[in-house]
């Protein structure tokens, strides 16, 4: 199954909802621009105006400050004019209401949706009725896909790695959950690394998730052998009183991600969370603040890889 | 009354081991004779089943047609239209309406809506439970007179073991069958999709087998301890398949459906977030769809089913987790039916006995055969017709189906419940 | 007809002209990519100019971008930090519509508020939409409508006059 809704006629990007059934040259095409707009940084006026005139919305059905200031920040800085809007859950918990707060945008000559959803699906189900001229981003809805947060960490990789193919990729932590862990899976596979490894308790792995074309390991000691690139996922503390894990001090124990244990990976390895970081759940204060932790390099590629996504979509409006 | 005379079509009749071209001879809504006129027949219509297949007309074990409570989503009228549209002449109304079939007025005013709507073959299934919520029995026993053909638990878990044995074994006391869709809630976990590479990857909450295989082991434990005869209702996964198959050859008293479209779908045909693919029990594996078809084939699964449940488009309009699950799917059980006859699943008379005699000997009703003397519930069809599944052709209220715009094989072109013609199809579309 | 090194002598001539006669002082060179910066690799050499090159990709500032989109082959700009105050010299391959330069002002402008800019190309050619002229030029030329002018290199500059096909 590949998401031809993400691709116009002319095969450009035209909603970016989820990295399955991208290619890698789009990845790489991604990558790319976003590179360019990091010189921005340098500008006095760090703003080019390539969507000047465009409005978009940030549509944050959950909250995420941090998700949407970035979102905002790369808008601002494509010259677009940005609103963000925080709606609660509780009313549009029906799709028709959904929608209808989709239609009633739209009516304001909105160009561009930026959404954030808990439920899985939602990005798609917006991109599907939404008027054709509109492009779409998935921000993250449920455990489906977070794939802006994946390319930003793409872009971070290729970074400090330059070369994807000879890397092994762990991921740790609560993979079930965890859309953004879905969409670096996918991001890691079609861009070519060696071996993406996914590290956690039986519990916190999906169903058959080697068929996501990944190797699975249930120990982090003997996980982190000959890993690159450490990617450690937020733990949520729901997960202890849905019966997952039996508390956060027996998870660290396990899985927390500690100088020592950081020792096994190989010595030029990097250290990388989709934050917010729960300091001595997941990662010691020592190691996310450490030598090998890019997380602040995170965010700050955060605003670039947005920056070209949004710019991607919005390129040839009209073209369907 | 009326005398019906249909006219040299193909006889298909599983339970008289009747498979020839030949003549049915209705009258006063009764079968009078097949193939023989009998002396003195004056037919006032004759119907031409020339190329066609004359059945008995087909008995669906589950269905909802969303009256009482939900008239916004279809009613007993668009319904019953759409299954007489489907050559379905006898439907059991799964008990979760609004309000739960678990009082007699409940149940007469089904019978009522069912009489208004020209349709009275509309079976109620009772609430095992009062509200269905799993906790007190419900009046079985005033439920069955007042028209209940069995008792059952829709698609609502019965979470307590005491409860569910003390409910199977007030209903054996009864003779009433238990209609049992097994499904733990817990393992169920509000989960919408398979638990399998699909929803893994599309990030939706899975639905583990064992929430269907763990539930129908308790439910097969019960009916050996309490004696209660039971039908397990819209199976969906390989190892349910091998429980009955083991609890029949143990002998135990029990029977079971599936729902057509689990004989013809996988998660793997799910379109990304299509909500019309959303079902419960799920879409499951290419293993469990050819367990389900073998099961069919050797008799294991006694009937299909329709789970027909049509929804409104609001219902289906939103991301696959929070849309309703459920497919409007009356008129698309014959020609999936022929397709699995055409792809040498199952031969054609065992399709017709599946929807037919093996869902009558279930409810131990007398129907489901052109027996003389039976009510004249007949079903012709045209096996080679072609139609697309669209708005032309379409009855039922709900268009929530996978197969929306398909071209499909297979189409009924006369309906007669009791000797009365329900349903014809217009010459054009012939 | 059109021999590259006259142009280029002819263009180094105008530019050490309009350094006294605008009194251009430590002028700072940019290149538009990717044509502008093989004339200003050139005429950085023959000016003795000791400060950087700097490079502009003006594919941000486009004003077509709703028509043909990003470019994949977009690299970063490349301009010293200090704009403020400079005396800039800016040079392209062709000038023809304008808009090139259009977008690279604006470009330069985000970064600081330049003194003054001189703009120099290599070419002219007939076709203006916008309201601007270049301060220095190699040669003037005319056109068909169909013909399009190309400068190929970096390694051997070589300049190419193209016929469009009609579509």
């Amino acid at each position: 199954m590949t998401d031809n809704l993400q691709l116009n006629s002319e095969g450009k990007l035209k909603h970016f909802l989820t990295i399955d059934g991208l290619e890698k040259s789009l990845l790489t095409e991604i990558l790319d621009i976003a590179e360019s707009f990091v010189g921005i940084n340098d500008h006095k006026i760090k703003k080019v105006p390539l969507l000047r005139g465009k409005t978009i919305v940030n549509l944050f059905f959950e909250n995420s400050t941090r998700t949407r200031t970035t979102f905002e920040l790369a808008a601002n800085r494509l010259s677009a004019d940005v609103l963000s809007m925080s709606i609660s859950t509780s009313s549009t918990s029906k799709g028709e209401s959904l929608l209808d707060t989709i239609r009633n945008l739209e009516a304001m000559f909105v160009d561009m949706f930026v959404v954030r959803h808990a439920i899985s699906g939602a990005a798609h189900f917006i991109a599907q009725h939404t008027a054709p001229h509109i492009s779409v981003i998935n921000a993250g809805d449920g455990q489906h896909a977070h794939p802006t947060q994946a390319m930003l960490d793409m872009f971070t990789i290729r970074q400090i790695k330059k070369d994807f193919s000879n890397l092994r990729v762990a991921i740790i932590g609560d993979i079930l959950h965890s859309r953004v862990a879905r969409s670096q899976i996918q991001a890691l596979n079609t861009l070519g690394v060696a071996e993406v490894r996914v590290i956690a308790p039986k519990t916190l792995l999906p169903a058959h998730v080697e068929s996501l074309g990944v190797n699975v390991s249930h120990n982090l000691t003997a996980g982190l052998k000959d890993i690159d690139v450490i990617i450690m996922l937020r733990l949520q503390k729901e997960r202890m009183t849905s019966a997952l894990l039996p508390s956060e001090s027996e998870y660290f124990k396990c899985f927390g991600l500690t100088e020592d244990k950081l020792k096994i990976a190989k010595p030029d390895a990097i250290v990388m969370h989709p934050g917010p970081i729960n300091r001595g759940v997941e990662i010691e204060s020592k190691v996310a603040d450490g030598p090998q932790s890019v997380i602040l390099k995170q965010v700050s590629n955060g605003i670039a890889i947005r920056m070209a996504i949004m710019a991607m979509t919005m390129q040839k409006q009209g073209v369907m | 009354m009326s005398q019906i005379h249909i006219k040299q079509g193909c006889i298909i009749d599983p339970v008289n081991n009747i498979s020839r071209i030949g003549c049915v001879y209705i009258a006063d809504g009764k079968i009078v004779s097949v193939t023989n006129e009998p002396e003195g027949f004056k037919p006032d219509t004759i119907i031409d089943a020339h190329n066609q297949i004359v059945c008995p007309g087909f008995i669906d074990l589950s269905a909802r047609l969303r009256e009482p409570g939900q008239s916004r989503k279809a009613t007993f009228k668009s319904e019953t239209t759409a299954a007489a549209n489907a050559g379905v002449t006898t439907m059991c109304l799964q008990p979760d309406t609004r309000p739960v079939i678990d009082t007699p007025a409940v149940a007469e005013l089904i019978k009522e809506l069912a009489e208004k709507a020209d349709y009275p073959q509309v079976y109620p299934i009772a609430a095992l439970t009062r509200k269905l919520e799993g906790t007190e029995l419900s009046s079985m026993l005033s439920l069955k007179q007042a028209g209940c053909i069995a008792v059952g638990n829709a698609s609502q878990s019965v979470k307590n073991l005491l409860i569910l044995r003390r409910a199977m074994e007030y209903a054996a006391s009864h003779d009433l069958l238990v209609m049992f869709r097994p499904n733990d809630f817990w393992l169920g976990n509000n989960g919408c999709a398979h638990e399998g590479a699909v929803a893994t990857r599309y990030g939706l909450p899975g639905i583990p087998e064992e929430a269907e295989t763990i539930a129908l082991a308790q439910c097969l434990e019960l009916v050996e301890l309490t004696g209660c005869r039971v039908h397990f209702g819209q199976l969906s996964c390989k190892r349910s398949v091998i429980k009955i198959y083991q609890a029949k050859k143990y002998g135990l008293n029990v029977s079971a459906d599936v729902a057509i479209h689990q004989l013809h779908l996988t998660e793997n045909d799910i379109i990304p977030f299509d909500s019309n693919y959303h079902v419960l029990p799920p879409l499951r594996t290419e293993v469990d769809k050819q367990y389900l078809r073998g099961g069919l084939a050797s008799g294991t699964i006694n009937s299909i089913c329709s789970d027909h449940q049509p929804h409104d488009i609001d219902a289906k309009l939103g991301a696959f987790p929070e849309t309703e699950p459920g497919v409007s799917s009356l008129e698309t059980l014959l020609p999936l039916m022929l397709k699995l006859v055409s792809e040498h699943i199952i031969t054609l008379e065992q399709g017709i006995a599946s929807l037919s005699e093996n869902p009558a000997r279930v409810l131990r009703i007398k129907s489901g055969a052109l027996t003389v003397g039976f009510a004249a519930d007949v079903c012709i069809f045209d096996p080679e017709l072609e139609w697309q599944v669209n708005s032309d052709n379409w009855k039922s209220r709900g268009v929530n189906t996978p197969f929306w715009g398909q071209m499909l094989k297979g189409r009924v072109t006369h309906t007669l419940q009791a000797g009365r013609v329900i349903h014809c199809l217009e010459k054009s579309k012939r | 007809m059109l021999e590259i090194h006259d142009l280029l002598n002819k263009l180094e001539i105008e530019l050490k002209r309009i350094i006294i006669e605008r009194q251009l002082s430590n002028p700072l060179m940019i290149g538009i990519r990717t044509g502008g910066v093989w004339i200003a690799e050139q005429m950085h050499q023959r000016l003795n100019i000791t400060e950087p090159l700097g490079l502009l990709d003006i594919s941000f500032y486009r004003d077509d971008f709703s028509q043909i989109g990003v470019n994949p082959n977009v690299k970063p700009s490349q301009l010293p930090p200090h704009i403020e105050g400079r005396d800039i010299i800016l040079i392209d391959d062709v000038f023809y519509t304008g808009r090139t330069i259009r977008a690279a002002l604006n470009e330069i402008f985000d970064y600081g508020r330049p003194n003054q800019v001189v703009l120099a190309v290599l070419i002219t050619r007939d076709g203006r939409q916008i309201p601007l002229c270049p301060d220095c030029v190699g040669a003037n030329i005319t056109l068909n409508v169909n013909q399009r002018i190309k400068l190929t290199g970096p390694e051997h500059l070589a300049i190419e006059l193209q016929t469009i096909e009609a579509a």
